[in-house]
């Protein structure tokens, strides 16, 4: 596609356009102004007095707070506090403006729909990022008039970005749902979405910055960046002016939602076509079509995998445990747990079958994150544990073919297929395909999930966990000779 | 002019609009009738750019609704079923919004601006918040918006609801002195006697289709008959009336009064006054018997609620 120069000046006029009436508007309610205007001086300075007294009082108890860690924290916590409330702006942004029937002569105007929603989200966005950075100023102002602390440049810059990325995926999932519900109660109750992974966020950003690994926010960031990007692209390809007119309700049928998941599970009914051409057609073909998700869950277990390896020269298990799994007697090991029979086996089937049910559970309420890494963790004790036993001259890849193989055959593929099946049911709705709503592509994609799960994953499942009861610890016992 | 050809517009299972066809001629009005949830609206938005047909076309100065939808955009004033003012604005600065949006310099938006709010009386409303206009004045100042961008095609949705009645006349002159400068107009309204006043045709739309059009005289001819005269005599009719019955289709009969029927007046007003004139019976009036276009509109829709 060839950009052309003026079409673009004539966009980004528009855009500009959008955005200065949206500004304008937000600074003439006292409703949005003052909050933004409390949390970006007020809050900053009684963070600045509450960080100066903490320090005084534990160090008045004899302990140590170390402001190094202290500080970016709390400096972290202002820049994050007016982004949460501009929060209402942005899900009101496209849903309030259709309450207050204001949105319709705004689209009888020239405007594109690439430009109303760019215009639309940059003037959401624009607020709460120059009110985080002017908090995070104020802030460092206090703190530097009262403890003379500043910030290496890297981390100021480091937590500055992180406050601008996190407004932006923030406010950019607030307004694709803006532009997605018909009143503006449904943004709100859906705006749990954004809160309940930010308030996750930010207690594993605390936690990191207070233990004082640093580095590990520019991974966060990058992640941040990829979710935004996936926001803005769904939001763009999601946004029509025609589906913001054309729906008046939010309503649920249940029946209706039954009825298309099944039609899509059972896909295309030729005649005469036994079950095992449906099979290769609609569930073979189901995977087929999860095969770049798969790939990124192969991508994932192996780096799963070489981290627990990794990690094991960092992380030492008690000698004697290792000693233990490594020279002592497997074979009684074996025995003594009963894994070795019809009851063993049918644990194991059951204990997979809920772990990946549970990790697609898991998946669809965080974009597949967490799918990835319980999934990811099997493998990664695996590596982790072969590391260990390599610190005291065990092959790691022997004790890895040895305990993992003969059942991973099965079991692995299965973790594969299944990851990427949840991957790409937890992440449909950010690209349905051409003519389809959210809830349609989300439900084809659920059904691709099911058909892959109980037909692929499951079998291969018992597959398994026969092999694991039955066949891996003969295995062991013959590779380890004990 | 707008050309518009077998519209539908199907939402999930409701079909909103049901192929529709109308053609509005530049320099002449369209009246679109039709009781709420007829289509109305939506017919609006499949042409102008917000809607997009299901099947069929549209073409609005020449320009198609779907391929062009941009460029229609900007040829089309749009008055839509709710006046759409951001209350906090002041209505300046709200016509420059507009006016940018639809690519005007802002010289031209101050003037266009200033000449439009003194056209419709809101020059001395303009350091008011529009959230404190009457809806009267909102209804205004959505109307100045639309012509702001002197648009070729103006769409017009209840372009005289809630005005009053100094308004109202306002806003038809407006309308009249458009249409003289060659607009093409198209019309939604449930006030038909501004329908019949202004519209050059009128088009009754039910349940998704277009059930009867047609320019308001032909109308009442199809739809009520052919057109009733009352004479109006000096004297008392007396025998005069038996014979006139035999001549005229007549229809009522008072002492100095008679009420006949016929599809050609030019051909029977002027024997008919000829002839009492000779039979020394001097008429002292001759005129249409005015019947409404709401009579109209009630027996296309009843009709097609009984159909």
């Amino acid at each position: 596609m060839r950009l052309d120069p003026r079409r673009l000046s004539l966009s980004a006029r528009r855009i500009a356009i959008v955005i200065r009436r949206e500004i304008r508007d937000q600074f003439r309610d006292w409703r949005i102004f003052t909050p933004i205007v409390i949390l970006t001086v007020v809050f900053p300075s009684l963070m600045t007095f509450t960080a100066e007294r903490m320090i005084a009082y534990v160090n008045s108890t004899g302990g140590t707070l170390d402001s190094e860690r202290l500080a970016p924290f709390l400096m972290m916590v202002v820049g994050f506090f007016p982004i949460s409330v501009s929060l209402a702006l942005a899900l009101e942004s496209f849903v309030g403006e259709k309450e207050r029937l204001t949105l319709e002569p705004l689209l009888a105007t020239p405007l594109s729909d690439l430009e109303l929603f760019v215009g639309k989200a940059l003037a959401s966005m624009l607020t709460p990022i120059v009110s985080s950075q002017l908090g995070i100023l104020v802030y460092l102002g206090g703190v530097y008039a009262q403890t003379g602390w500043l910030p290496a440049p890297g981390l100021y810059l480091q937590i500055a970005l992180l406050a601008v990325v996190q407004a932006a995926v923030m406010v950019s999932a607030a307004v694709v749902i803006s532009s997605q519900v018909t009143s503006v109660r449904a943004a709100n109750l859906l705006a749990s979405f954004v809160i309940i992974p930010f308030a996750m966020l930010i207690q594993g950003l605390a936690v990191l910055m207070l233990w004082g690994e640093l580095n590990l926010l520019w991974w966060i960031m990058l992640g941040l960046a990829a979710v935004l990007t996936g926001l803005w692209r769904m939001g763009v390809r999601l946004f029509r002016r025609e589906e913001l007119l054309g729906r008046e309700l939010d309503q649920l049928d249940l029946r209706a939602g039954w009825r298309f998941f099944a039609e899509a599970f059972r896909g295309e009914r030729r005649a005469g076509e036994g079950f095992g051409g449906w099979y290769r057609r609609e569930v073979l073909g189901a995977v087929a079509r999860t095969r770049l998700p798969i790939g990124v869950m192969a991508v994932v277990l192996l780096v799963g995998t070489g981290v627990g390896y990794a990690e094991a020269a960092q992380y030492r298990l008690p000698e004697a445990l290792t000693r233990d799994v490594a020279f002592g007697d497997v074979a009684s090991r074996f025995d003594e747990t009963g894994i070795s029979s019809l009851s063993g086996a049918i644990w194991i089937f059951l204990n997979n079958v809920r772990a990946i049910g549970l990790a697609s559970l898991a998946g669809m309420a965080s974009w597949g994150v967490l799918a990835l890494l319980l999934l990811m963790l099997p493998l990664g004790i695996a590596g982790f544990l072969s590391g260990q036993l390599a610190s005291f001259g065990v092959n790691g890849a022997v004790f890895f073919s040895a305990f993992v193989l003969p059942h991973g055959i099965f079991e692995i593929p299965a973790a594969l297929i299944a990851g990427g099946a949840i991957l790409r049911m937890s992440t449909s709705f950010l690209a349905p395909p051409p003519g389809r709503s959210i809830g349609e592509a989300w439900l084809l994609s659920v059904a691709d999930w099911a058909r892959i799960y109980l037909l692929v994953v499951v079998p291969l499942l018992f597959l398994a966990a026969l092999a694991e009861a039955f066949v891996t610890p003969q295995v062991v016992v013959a590779v380890l000779g004990r | 002019m707008i050309v518009a050809h077998q519209l539908t517009k199907q939402f999930d299972s409701f079909a909103a609009v049901q192929g529709i066809s109308l053609e509005v001629p530049a320099g002449s009005v369209l009246a679109l009738l039709g009781p709420n949830g007829a289509g109305k609206t939506t017919t609006i938005r499949m042409l102008t750019s917000i809607l997009k047909p299901t099947t069929g076309w549209a073409r609005i100065a020449g320009l198609d609704v779907v391929e062009q939808a941009e460029e229609v955009r900007r040829r089309v004033g749009v008055l839509t079923e709710h006046h759409g003012l951001y209350a906090r604005m002041r209505s300046e600065e709200y016509l420059r919004f507009f006016g940018e949006l639809y690519g005007l310099e802002r010289d031209v938006i101050r003037r266009r601006s200033a000449q439009l709010l003194e056209q419709f009386g809101l020059a001395d409303a303009r350091t008011k918040r529009l959230g404190e206009y009457s809806k009267g004045m909102r209804q205004k100042l959505a109307l100045i918006r639309v012509m702001l961008h002197d648009p070729d095609v103006l769409v017009l949705d209840e372009p005289t609801s809630a005005m009053d009645p100094v308004s109202v006349r306002a806003v038809r002159d407006a309308i009249a002195a458009l249409r003289a400068e060659r607009r093409t107009i198209l019309l939604c309204t449930h006030n038909l006697h501004e329908a019949e006043g202004l519209a050059d045709q009128i088009a009754i739309i039910r349940r998704g289709k277009i059930i009867e059009r047609g320019t308001p005289p032909e109308l009442k001819r199809k739809l009520l008959g052919p057109t009733v005269f009352e004479l109006q005599l000096a004297a008392p009719l007396n025998g005069l009336a038996a014979t006139l019955a035999q001549r005229l289709d007549v229809i009522g009969v008072g002492e100095t009064w008679l009420r006949y029927r016929t599809d050609a007046p030019e051909r029977d007003n002027p024997t008919t006054i000829a002839w009492l004139a000779e039979q020394g019976a001097p008429v002292l009036g001759l005129a249409e018997v005015g019947r409404s276009l709401e009579e109209v509109y009630l027996q296309v829709v009843e009709a097609n609620d009984a159909s």
